[in-house]
């Protein structure tokens, strides 16, 4: 078994094909396209490590103001009640809408520290050159990956109330800056998972880990 | 340049592998971290174009009628799939509006006729013009429109709401519900094997 840069070929990101390049070919200029659909190729996604880092420490900042500073304000005939995101939860507890509280507890609380958790864990691990369980790691990655997008729940229940509930005294819904500091972590957390290279993983997974398989 | 029309290379671990002939419906999987590489699908073409155009008419249903209606103390309020950015808009927050709008509105319509300008012409048998631009940008704004976890949010608002008030679903809810589903079978559907395999790489291939 061996991998696509141990055989001087590129994999191209986009339609898949395979180049063969020289082994010192790859990040000199001028840059290598694809023959079939005219993308650089790259043997490795250039940087990624910096800007995987870059945004997920990004996100690390604003998660605190997303988490403390209310997404949403309701003001009902005068009286407002703020919501953090924790706190939407809780009402929804306290309302008895258990699976509906479970899944934004998931979407909004779990999911976004799972991913900078297990983003920082993949970055430190391939920075150390850990061979150590690389496919749980690619795994893992994965499932950044997946789940990442589902923390906008939270965002798009605020874009549908504040658009419906504009009744004057009655009930109004206003937004709150903690929603931006929120919808910014979702964002940034997506992009850092998707600037990380996965075959970063593998390159230093020693030959023995090859022959368990 | 030197190609390998046999060979296709993990996209997660960049382990090499000999391309196979699949059976319809099954998948070739990386013997080493398990990612999937490709999938045999029948019919991909026509069924993704059917669900594709399926997509579209939704579309346009979920974007013109109200999604839901309010009703409070005698009082009533509708909205469409819009209002929300409009009023983010109205309330000084730009960059949630632009962001919201792009991936509950923008993408997933970009999405749609970008199949549709792909698989259109090729399901008659030829390429539309900058066909490989316009797929990599379809394919770059996958995991961007959001249709499905938009309409996970709609649940939760009602939810939210049903406490103190009455809601009552517009077409626009049902129209919403069938894309998130058109468009997940889409997604399902697709073989990006069929485009690539329509470009000829340099009498080479
Ligand atoms: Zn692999």
């Amino acid at each position: 078994m061996t991998t696509a840069r141990e055989n001087s070929l590129v994999g191209c990101h986009h339609c898949n094909l395979i180049v063969a390049v020289g082994p010192d070919d790859i990040g000199l200029a001028p840059k290598i396209m694809c023959p079939r659909c005219s993308s650089v190729l790259h043997q490795r996604k250039p940087n990624s490590i910096a800007r995987s880092w870059a945004l997920l420490i990004a996100a690390v900042i604003l998660y605190i103001p997303a988490n403390t500073i209310p997404i949403m304000t309701v003001t009902s005939f005068g009286e407002g009640s703020p919501d953090t995101i924790m706190s939407g939860v809780i009402h929804l507890l306290e309302a008895d809408q258990i699976p509906i509280a479970a899944l934004v507890f998931f979407a909004s609380i779990v999911v976004p520290i799972f991913k900078i958790v297990m983003i920082s864990m993949i970055l430190i691990s391939v920075q150390f050159k850990s061979g150590w369980r690389a496919k749980d790691r690619t795994l893992i990655y994965r499932l950044t990956e997946v789940v990442g997008r589902w923390s906008m729940i939270d965002i798009f229940m605020i874009s549908i109330l504040v658009g419906l509930v504009k009744l004057g005294n009655i009930a109004t819904i206003e937004v709150g800056f903690g929603a931006v500091a929120f919808a910014a972590v979702v964002v940034l957390t997506m992009f850092s998972a998707t600037y990380f290279d996965p075959r970063l993983i593998w390159d230093h997974a020693q030959s023995n880990e090859l022959m368990e398989d | 340049m030197n190609i390998h029309a046999d060979l296709i290379a993990c996209h997660e671990c960049d382990l090499l592998h000999q391309i196979v002939a699949l059976d319809s419906g099954s998948q070739a999987n990386c013997i080493r971290c398990g990612a999937k590489l490709y999938k045999e699908i029948r019919n991909s073409l026509d069924r993704t174009l059917s669900l594709t155009v399926t997509g579209l008419i939704l579309f346009l249903l979920a974007n013109f009628y109200p999604l839901l209606t309010f009703e409070m103390q005698g009082r009533s309020q509708q909205n469409n799939l819009i209002s929300g950015v409009l009023e983010f808009f109205s309330s000084g927050f730009w960059g949630l509006g632009i962001l919201v709008f792009l991936v509950s509105i923008i993408f997933p319509l970009i999405y749609l006729l970008g199949m549709a300008y792909v698989l259109v012409p090729l399901r008659m048998g030829h390429k539309p013009w900058k066909m490989i631009s316009v797929f990599k940008v379809v394919d770059y704004l996958r995991p961007w429109a959001m249709i499905e976890v938009y309409m996970l949010g709609i649940i939760v608002a009602i939810v939210k709401l049903s406490d103190f008030a009455t809601i009552t679903p517009g077409i626009a809810l049902f129209s919403f519900a069938g894309l998130f589903v058109v468009i997940a079978a889409a997604n399902a559907s697709l073989d990006p094997r069929i485009v690539w395999r329509s470009v000829d790489i340099d009498g080479e291939y």
